[in-house]
């Protein structure tokens, strides 16, 4: 497209915002002095301001266009290198950005000038990072969009929450436990999904997600109804006494330690004969089946071991905030939970570290423009969806580590 | 006399209305290459999916003489145990696993062959390093001799269209198949790498042990490599024997060429 038309593609851009937004923007009628005070001013800010966005916007969008023909004539790769990559390719790199991440982690609770409430929500994100990497193992590798995995997170929180009510069951036991417990849950969910696909298993599983938050709500002599469960303890360190403090750096600490668990364990799996059959189920369901793959296990194995994580993330979440109601498990928890995964980069575990920090640290970071902060939610969201519908980390693929075994292979 | 290897009797498939396959018989023995043909429609994929479990017959039995092993039925066993029992397959239209890489592809095709769960890929125990190391090796063996052990670590979706169809064939192998199915090898390949599949279908026979039922078009191929010749027509079976048999029958003829040209 010419310059020209360019320019005048965003100027009717403009002038339709100006239309458009003329009723609110420029009369403001005062009822009492009975006048209309006209503000034209405001009328030459959406002018601007929608005319330099469209040219932005329409900028953006052809180079991303233009993108693949570029790399095209760059030796045939199809994927140009990103830093992820680049940081993948150097491992000396890479360690040094581990080291130093390791730091910042174990410093931060304690730098002077960060508060209880910071403390708090890094610990929240933590929290968001093991939900992600659970609900990866669902959606990012055996590719079932599963709606409902907040189901799940509410079974680890009520496991705990009941069991303390009813037998005063401490955090530690109550930990596998609602793990335990929500991999059963899993199971059980799995069982009728098996058959379906694609849409289908979307709406069953989000069905699944807003029964059960139904049942919490309505079942009151087991659940104890919409108002929940109160009085929660903390999780205890050898019957130390904490003050609020102290406690919400030791819950940092223990979520950080489970969170590192967490990658362990589904980096092991990733790598392994299981994760390798999520994948192949993920790509091609019937060539995946045709190959050996028993598919029905490969699904309840992968909804059973993400369910898991949400069991635990749901334990230390009802420890955490010493309170459980069914209001935490609305379908926008699983919403919130699948978008991490979507905007980090599906199947990729530093994808979604990132995706859940960004996406729990930002709108707490707004909350000075709280009414505007589920705006920038959704035009960051439109915008990932438009420019990098992959995700903020992507090629996982290449560097599986046995395509390195291969070359051992190759030695021996 | 040695029982075959696959032994297909009155196999019938309906969908609703259409008879897809009606009474087809047909069996290969151990160490045939068997070539299945007939015009578009004929049912040969559906005969395929049928021996494959992904298709449940109407009628008709389908029974495996495993070499070792004692005879079964496969009507209404699932599609990973048939390929467990020994039976794999390609497809039509190429079903790799786009965005895994050529290796991997390969990997996959180890599954049914290995038993690691989930407790030892997280606890990564001896047993599971070496099951892992052989599953690797193993493949990448397979790979050397596909010709494809220069891409081992590309992604499968960015092989060239030859490379992928054997690439699937490779995939295939490595469940150690006793009866490889073919579903049109050759289609969309140039002379060249049709002839060297030619070698390799007939390399791996040799070599592996393998019998093959193989569906094809490409008439040059079907002649020179297969032993015998089975042609379906509107779901049944019409003809069967040597290439010089065949080209004189003229039901095929006919089923090829119309009735006019007779
Ligand atoms: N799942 C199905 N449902 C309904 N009809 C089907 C199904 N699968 C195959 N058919 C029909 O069965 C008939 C045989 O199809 P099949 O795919 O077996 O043919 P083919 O011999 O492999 O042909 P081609 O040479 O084109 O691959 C066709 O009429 C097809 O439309
Ligand atoms: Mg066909």
């Amino acid at each position: 497209m010419g310059p020209i038309r360019r320019l005048g593609h965003s100027l009717v851009i403009s002038l339709w915002f100006m239309f458009l937004t003329f009723p609110i923007m420029v009369p403001k009628v005062d009822t009492i002095e009975k006048t209309v005070q006209w503000r034209w001013d405001n009328l030459l800010y959406v002018g601007a301001g929608s005319f330099f966005l469209s040219l932005l916007w329409r900028f953006l969008l052809e180079r991303k266009e233009r993108g693949p023909f570029r790399a095209a004539e760059r030796e045939q790769k199809p994927d140009a290198p990103t830093w992820a990559d680049r940081l993948r390719g150097n491992p000396r790199a890479l360690r040094s950005v581990v080291v130093i991440l390791a730091l910042a982690v174990c410093i931060f609770p304690f730098l002077p000038f960060v508060t209880t409430y910071q403390v708090n929500i890094l610990t929240n994100a933590i929290l968001y990072i093991m939900l992600g990497l659970g609900l990866n193992i669902v959606v990012g590798l055996a590719g079932l969009l599963h709606l409902g995995y907040v189901a799940f997170y509410a079974v680890g929180a009520y496991t705990y929450a009941l069991l303390y009510y009813h037998f005063g069951v401490g955090f530690w036991t109550a930990l596998p436990l609602g793990a335990l417990l929500a991999t059963l849950f899993g199971v059980l969910l799995g069982f009728p999904i098996l058959r379906l696909r694609g849409d289908y298993l979307a709406i069953v599983t989000l069905g699944f997600g807003e029964i059960t938050r139904l049942v919490l709500e309505n079942w009151g002599e087991f659940t104890f109804g919409p108002s929940g469960i109160a009085g929660i303890p903390r999780p205890g360190l050898f019957g130390m006494e904490m003050n609020l403090h102290e406690v919400t750096i030791y819950i940092y600490f223990l979520m950080v330690g489970l969170c590192l668990a967490t990658i362990f364990v589904v980096r092991r799996l990733q790598d392994s004969r299981i994760g390798r059959a999520w994948v192949a189920l993920r790509e091609d369901e019937i060539a995946c089946e045709a190959m050996g793959v028993d598919t029905r296990m490969a699904k309840l194995t992968a909804f059973a071991l993400g369910s898991t994580w949400a069991g635990l993330a749901g334990v230390v979440f009802a420890a955490k905030t010493t309170f459980v109601n069914p209001a935490s498990f609305t379908f926008l928890e699983s919403a919130m939970i699948l978008s991490i995964v979507v905007l980090g980069g599906m199947g990729s575990i530093a994808g979604v570290a990132l995706g859940a920090l960004i996406l729990i640290l930002t709108p707490e970071y707004l909350r000075a423009f709280s009414e505007y902060r589920m705006l920038a939610f959704g035009v960051i969201m439109v915008l990932m969806m438009v420019f990098r519908p992959q995700g903020i980390v992507t090629g996982v693929r290449r560097v599986y580590t046995y395509t390195r075994k291969g070359q051992d292979g190759k030695e021996t | 006399m040695t029982e075959p290897l696959l032994d297909i009797r009155d196999l019938t498939m309906r969908f609703g209305g259409l008879v897809a396959l009606s009474g087809v018989g047909l069996h290969v023995s151990a160490g045939e290459v068997v070539a299945l043909i007939g015009p578009n429609g004929a049912g040969k994929t559906t005969l395929f999916n049928c021996v494959t479990g992904i298709y449940q017959p109407t009628a008709g039995d389908i029974f495996i003489n495993p070499p070792g092993g004692p005879r079964r039925r496969l009507n209404g066993m699932k599609t990973h145990r048939i390929t467990a029992a020994g039976i794999a397959r390609t497809f039509q239209n190429i079903r790799l696993f786009p965005e895994m890489t050529v290796l991997e592809n390969v990997m996959i095709g180890r599954h049914c062959r290995t038993r690691a769960g989930v407790l030892a890929a997280i606890l990564r125990d001896r047993d599971t390093r070496r099951e892992e190391r052989e599953v690797v090796e193993r493949s990448y063996e397979i790979l050397e001799r596909f010709d494809l052990a220069d891409h081992v670590n590309d992604l499968a979706k960015n092989l060239p269209y030859g490379d992928q169809r054997r690439l699937e064939i490779a995939r295939a192998l490595a469940t150690e198949p006793f009866l490889l199915l073919l579903d049109e090898p050759a289609a969309g390949m140039n002379p060249k790498e049709t002839d060297e599949l030619e070698g390799l279908i007939r390399r791996i026979c040799d070599e592996e042990k393998v019998s093959v039922l193989m569906i094809e078009h490409d008439m040059r191929i079907v002649m020179s490599i297969s032993d015998r010749i089975v042609v379906l027509d509107y779901g049944q079976k019409i003809a069967e024997g040597t290439a010089a048999e065949i080209w004189e029958n003229p039901a095929v003829i006919k089923a090829y060429l119309g009735e006019e040209t007779l």
